[in-house]
């Protein structure tokens, strides 16, 4: 590869959040270029369950706007499939899994209650053994590999770049601001830094004076062979998320995360373990008429979270030319959305289509400086290490 | 510091394993490696536990696993007591297994071994998952022993998933053990040392060996055994490649040509009647398990591709587990002499009494050295890709399971199911995806669906490696393996979901993280946070 001297924009990380950052930004012709120190979307980008409905999110509604043009918008497919389906396995579930009607009602989208008797025309592989469930009329599910791979190929469309293979190690700063950044394979000089590097993007961020407080966690994910197309593809409940792909694989996940300690600039490991077996048992339950259907792989994919589980896109107030985005563990789905935001920052400085006032970074200016070990989320010892 | 802070109760902190039973080793394979070394345990006084899927369900074959069965069973491989029968007939030491007081189960599987490591630290120990038919459960071992064997490279050709195209390994096991295959006339593919021991194997069972076909110039075997064929009626064509597997419902007939150095066609096409074509280009050691459990694994041309990195000791890179036998490697003087893989299995064991302590001072085998490499097996898979994926006459499915075709893979299409036709972005290629690094099948793999099947890769797998090496114009021992992960045998979920799970796991099960002011709706969230004014209290669930 010829080397890169600079660029006006520079994103780190390859995952879907600087991915489509790049894609904003390079359909405006804006000189962007994306540095990964791995293969882009080989972390959680690449091994998530593909849900597209954060009725939570200030970016909710640009989520929904976007999602249905995608693949025209991109010009490569997607996968995306709209509307999902949460079944309940018992009163409990049905009632904690109803906020979704309310926050997505207050927003505008309309959902339905299901019956016992319009879950098996909604969810075939369903058996007798849910109590209820809901059909929102929004949301859906796309396919992470080809979206990650549509947002690369799309914005290198537009003349933006893919640097991968390549991890920073360095910044050069002047005048408060960040002027070029230090790679393996040299200085690349830039007018913009977009820090959007999952796990790492809190060892980064400190690099520059400001950390997003972060720790990360493992997670798995389990999926089947090809079985007959639902209706819709986007069936959650009994405790697990999931889709059915367009070619018929269910792939679900669900329960119990494991915390760690990331070091340095490493990619960590992400082995699986036989929680296998536990989120197949949950996902026969969900779909009894599946329970036949052979599991031919599971993975793990690594996430980081914030202390409130909330994202941060916002500018540094160290270094004025410096954006800095973590969805926090849920950022797939938003992904249109969350680029679209951080290409706002950069070029305008505000987010011209909702208030994410709530993503900014200040909200942490209280927080308790041992605020993991009060949560819990500390890394266990290990009982006996084996693996290297 | 924050000692008495509980564990974030939805992460897997207290939740513990359940695990079934325990045993001081595990060796997982019945073949000549694995038995030595459970005979070898247990006369030396250690619990083991010796499993093997074999004999597998009729079902199982037809889905081409473990091995790549092709269809070639006969009716007798329904009937699952011969089978199993005709499965301790054909080999002593399972007798002696039995009487040497190992736990002998066979029909049993291992879809997964687990050890604690980077990322993952709340196992008991190395654990193992087994199932049968009905049930899978959890093992815990202080050792394993892995020796899980052998198995063949996929390789192409238009009509090449008819019934009775199959690989070498799958054909030797229906007719030397079982007496339960299909076909009575077959062309064999490829001429090492493997292909020709197969060749005779078979030709032993009472099949005829048509044809050997090799694209090379010469064939690779030794040249006695070469003759040997020969002598018995079989013709060795070598500079030729199959152009087409011909038949209704399945094979018929081979329908063969001369190739020139590049691998193109130069002769006249000519078919030769058969109802087996058996794919024996070359032998790789079975590192499913091995790599999905995060031992290292190289491409090690001496011992036929991707194969452990084990020391002297059969050691791979964790200690507690052992590689015996084909699974750590196939080279010439093993595939003909099983008393190699029985001496690295014993040597294993040697190693695991020394580690607990328990030598009594008798004599430890010799180590096992791989031959130096008979060919370049490199360039020689490369060279059948070339003549019979990349020359084909047709275009076919290299991926059977997800229907991908070798264009498809190297143009790097989405798959056919989402009939996307978009003209414009034909221009795609390996080059546009890559950068300078060799391609990933994994990568590959994600976007064209090639490997992602039930079979899970098994037929494909090296061909695509050979594809994409010959696109990227490097060499296959560059392309990285494509990625293994558990379980290695399609489990129904039905039988995964029988792994009983710790009571704390269940009260605490949620879809995601649990944490109450993730989900919060942005238009409730308080301008700042702390843990203190965090309300994490009553019910939660994730969306
Ligand atoms: C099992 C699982 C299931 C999930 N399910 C869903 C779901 O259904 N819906 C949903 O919306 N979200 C889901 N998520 C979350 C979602 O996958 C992530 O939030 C999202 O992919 C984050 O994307 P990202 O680009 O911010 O980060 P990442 O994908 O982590 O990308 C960051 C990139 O930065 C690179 N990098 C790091 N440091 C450097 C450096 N110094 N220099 C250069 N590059 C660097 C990394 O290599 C990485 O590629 C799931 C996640 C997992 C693991």
């Amino acid at each position: 590869m010829s080397e890169i001297k600079g660029a006006s924009v520079v994103i780190f990380g390859g995952g879907v959040t600087g991915l489509s950052a790049a894609w904003w930004l390079a359909r405006e012709g804006v000189d962007v270029l994306v540095i990964e120190k791995g293969m882009i979307g080989w972390e959680a980008s690449g091994r998530n369950g593909g849900g597209c409905s954060h009725h939570h999110s200030p970016l909710f509604l640009e989520e929904q706007r976007l999602w249905p043009d995608m693949d025209e918008l991109l010009g490569y497919p997607t996968e995306f499939s709209p509307s999902r389906v949460r079944l309940a396995s018992s009163e409990h579930q049905m009632a904690l899994y109803g906020r979704a009607l309310s926050n997505a009602k207050r927003q505008g989208f309309d959902s339905e209650i299901l019956d016992v008797k319009q879950i098996r025309e909604f969810v075939p592989l369903a058996g007798e053994n849910m109590v209820g469930g809901y059909f929102y009329k929004f949301g859906g599910h796309a396919n992470p590999h080809r979206t990650l791979q549509a947002y690369a190929w799309a914005m290198q469309d537009h003349g933006g770049r893919v640097m991968q293979h390549c991890a920073v190690t360095g910044f050069q700063t002047a005048g408060g601001k960040v002027t070029g950044v230090e790679t393996e394979r040299g200085l690349v000089a830039c007018d913009h830094l977009v820090i959007a590097a999952g796990p790492q993007t809190g060892r980064l961020s400190a690099m520059l004076g400001q950390e997003v407080p972060v720790a990360s966690a493992r997670c798995e994910m389990i999926v089947t062979e090809p079985l007959p197309l639902m209706p819709y593809g986007g069936v959650d409940g009994n405790g697990l998320y999931g889709r059915q792909t367009l070619r018929g694989n269910l792939a679900y996940g669900g329960g119990p995360h494991e915390w760690l300690d990331i070091a340095g600039n490493a990619a960590p490991a992400k082995p699986t373990t036989p929680l296998m077996g536990h989120i197949g048992r949950r996902l026969a339950e969900l779909l009894p008429k599946a329970a036949h259907a052979r599991i031919i792989r599971s993975w793990a994919g690594v996430i980081e979270n914030t202390p409130d589980g909330r994202p941060v896109i916002d500018r540094l107030g160290s270094l004025e030319n410096v954006v800095v985005a973590t969805l926090s563990s849920v950022g797939f789905g938003l992904s249109p959305a969350s680029g679209h935001a951080i290409r706002d920052l950069v070029i305008d400085g505000t987010c011209s289509f909702a208030d994410i006032s709530s993503f900014k970074l200040s909200r942490f200016d209280r927080l308790e400086p041992n605020w993991r070990d009060l949560q819990g989320w500390q890394a266990l010892a290990a009982q006996e290490a084996i693996a290297a | 510091m924050a000692s008495t802070i509980p564990p974030d109760p939805k992460s897997v902190a207290g939740k513990a394993l359940q695990v079934e039973e325990r045993t001081q080793l595990l060796v997982i394979g019945a073949g000549p490696a694995g038995l030595a070394a459970a005979i070898e345990a247990a006369g030396q006084g250690l619990s083991v536990v010796l499993v093997d899927e074999n004999p597998v369900s009729f079902k199982t074959m037809g889905d081409e696993v473990p091995l790549h069965y092709g269809q070639g069973m006969s009716g007798l491989a329904r009937n699952r007591n011969a089978m199993l029968e005709a499965f301790i007939a054909s080999e002593p030491l399972i007798e002696i297994a039995f009487e040497a007081g190992v736990d002998v189960r066979l029909g049993t599987a291992c879809w997964g071994v687990y050890a604690n490591g980077p990322s993952v630290t709340w196992l008991p120990g190395l654990v193992a998952g087994l199932n049968d038919e009905e049930r899978s459960w959890m093992l815990q071992a202080d050792h394993v022993v892995v020796a899980a064997g052998r198995r063949d490279m996929g390789l192409g050709f238009p009509g090449w998933e008819k019934p009775g195209v199959m690989g070498a390994t799958a054909a030797v096991a229906l007719a030397s053990r079982y007496g339960a295959f299909a076909p009575r006339r077959v062309v064999v593919l490829g001429s090492s040392a493997e292909a020709v021991s197969a060749a005779l194997a078979l030709r032993e069972a009472g099949i005829e060996i048509v044809a050997i076909i090799e694209q090379a110039a010469e064939p690779l075997g030794e040249a006695g055994l070469i003759a040997t064929l020969r002598g018995g009626g079989t013709e060795i064509l070598t500079g030729h490649v199959v152009r087409e597997a011909l038949g209704r419902d399945g094979v018929e007939a081979a329908l063969v040509s001369a190739i020139d150095a590049a691998g193109r066609v130069t002769g006249a096409e000519r078919e030769i009647a058969c109802d087996g074509i058996v794919l024996a280009v070359g032998a790789t050691p079975v590192v499913d398990l091995i790599d999905a459990l995060g031992c290292k694994v190289a491409f090690q041309a001496e011992r036929g591709g991707y194969a452990p990195l084990v020391d002297a000791d059969q050691r791979t890179s964790l200690r507690p587990v052992f590689a015996v036998g084909d699974c750590a490697g196939i080279w010439p003087s093993k595939s003909l002499d099983r008393a190699v893989a029985e001496t690295e299995g014993r040597r294993a064991v040697a190693a695991i009494i020394h580690d607990l302590g328990l030598d009594d001072g008798r004599t430890v085998p010799e180590a096992v050295v791989p031959d130096a490499a008979t060919h370049d097996i490199d360039a020689y898979r490369l060279a059948w890709v070339r003549a019979s994926v990349i020359e084909a006459r047709a275009e076919f499915h290299v991926c059977q399971c997800e229907e991908v075709t070798a264009r498809e893979i190297l143009e790097v299409r989405p798959p056919r199911y989402l009939d996307w036709q978009n003209e414009r972005r034909n221009d795609r290629s390996l080059a546009a995806l890559l950068g300078e690094e060799p391609p990933n099948p994994d990568q590959i793999k994600r976007l064209t669906r090639a490997g992602m099947g039930p079979c899970q890769g098994r037929r494909c797998r090296e061909q695509v490696a050979g594809l994409l090496a010959l696109g990227a114009a490097m060499p296959l021992s560059s392309i990285p393996l494509a990625g293994y992960r558990a379980p290695v045998r399609p489990l129904p979920l039905s039988v995964a979901g029988q792994i009983p799970e710790a009571p704390e796991q269940a009260e605490h099960w949620d879809t995601w993280f649990g944490m109450h002011a993730q989900w919060r709706p942005f238009w409730d969230v308080p301008e700042f946070y702390t843990v203190a004014s965090n309300d994490a209290t009553g019910p939660v669930a994730s969306e």
